[in-house]
C-alpha cells in the first residue's frame, strides 16, 4: 500500500493506494499516530484502495474515535467494493462518506 | 484441485492471495468476488499466522478447488495448532454506537456475511476451515 500525505493548516488528506488488509493497516496506523496531532479535519481518499479487511476497519475505527476528540474526518471516493465492507460491518453508520 | 503448503505467517498472506487468484484466473469472475475472496483468505490466514502457533510458527496448507454448474471456488485452510473455532464466536454488534465499537470479530464476520458457506471442523488434530464462494455474477 502507499500512502500519500498532504497537509495544509489543521487539514491533512491521506490518499491510500493499494491493499488496506493485514500486512499494510499497521503503515497506516504509524502514520496516523504520528501525524495527527493538531490536525482539525482528516480526510481519507480512498479512489485507488482496492479493498479493506477488517485490520483496516480497525485503524480507521480508532481514527475516527480520536478525530470525533479534535475536529472531524471524511472518507472520499469509496469504491463499491469499500463501501459494501462499510455497510456490511455497520461502518456506513458513523463514517462521513463523500 | 491444487494446494499450497507455506508457513502461517503474516508475511505469507500475500504469496498466499496470489496463489488462489492464479486459480481464479480465466474464469471470468467478477472483480467483487475476487476482492471478497482476497479479504476472506486476509482474515483468515491472518487468523492462522496469529493464533494457530502462537508464539511459535508453524505450517499451514491451503486448497483450492474450483467446481462447475454452478462455478465456484472452495478454499480450504488447514493448520495443525491450537484447536480452534472462528465460527464459535459471537456476532458483533454493527449498529452499537460508535464509543462502544470494538474491531474484534469483524473480521470473521465479513467472511461469513460475503462467502455462501463457511463450515469448521477439528479432525485428526487439524483444524479445517472451508469457504464456498460461486463466481459467478449477479452475486452479492
Amino acid at each position: 500500500m502507499e500512502i500519500m500525505k498532504e497537509s495544509h493548516d489543521t487539514d491533512l488528506t491521506l490518499k491510500l493506494r493499494g491493499r488496506l488488509d493485514t500486512s499494510t493497516a499497521p503503515e497506516l496506523e504509524g502514520e496516523l499516530k504520528n501525524c495527527l496531532e493538531g490536525v482539525q479535519s482528516l480526510t481519507l481518499d480512498l479512489k485507488e484502495l482496492e479493498y479493506i479487511s477488517s485490520a483496516g476497519l480497525r485503524v480507521l475505527l480508532s481514527a475516527q474515535k480520536t478525530m470525533n476528540k479534535q475536529g472531524s474526518m471524511v472518507v472520499r471516493n469509496v469504491n463499491p467494493i469499500v463501501r459494501d465492507v462499510f455497510d456490511i460491518t455497520g461502518f456506513s453508520d458513523f463514517l462521513t462518506i463523500e | 484441485m491444487k494446494e499450497l503448503s507455506i508457513d502461517a505467517t503474516v508475511e505469507n498472506i500475500a504469496p498466499v492471495t496470489d496463489f488462489v487468484n492464479r486459480e481464479l484466473e480465466g474464469h471470468n469472475c467478477p472483480q467483487r468476488i475476487l476482492r471478497q475472496i482476497d479479504v476472506a483468505i486476509d482474515e483468515l490466514f491472518s487468523n492462522i499466522a496469529h493464533y494457530a502457533y502462537n508464539p511459535d510458527v508453524g505450517p499451514a496448507t491451503v486448497r483450492v478447488e474450483v467446481t462447475q454448474e454452478p462455478l465456484a471456488v472452495v478454499i480450504t485452510f488447514i493448520d495443525h495448532g491450537m484447536p480452534y473455532d472462528p465460527l464459535s464466536r459471537g456476532t458483533p454488534d454493527v449498529h452499537a454506537p460508535l464509543e462502544e465499537r470494538q474491531a474484534g470479530g469483524l473480521g470473521i464476520f465479513l467472511v461469513r456475511q460475503t462467502m455462501d458457506d463457511v463450515t469448521y471442523q477439528y479432525h485428526n488434530g487439524q483444524n479445517i476451515l472451508k469457504i464456498k464462494k460461486r463466481l459467478a455474477g449477479g452475486d452479492r
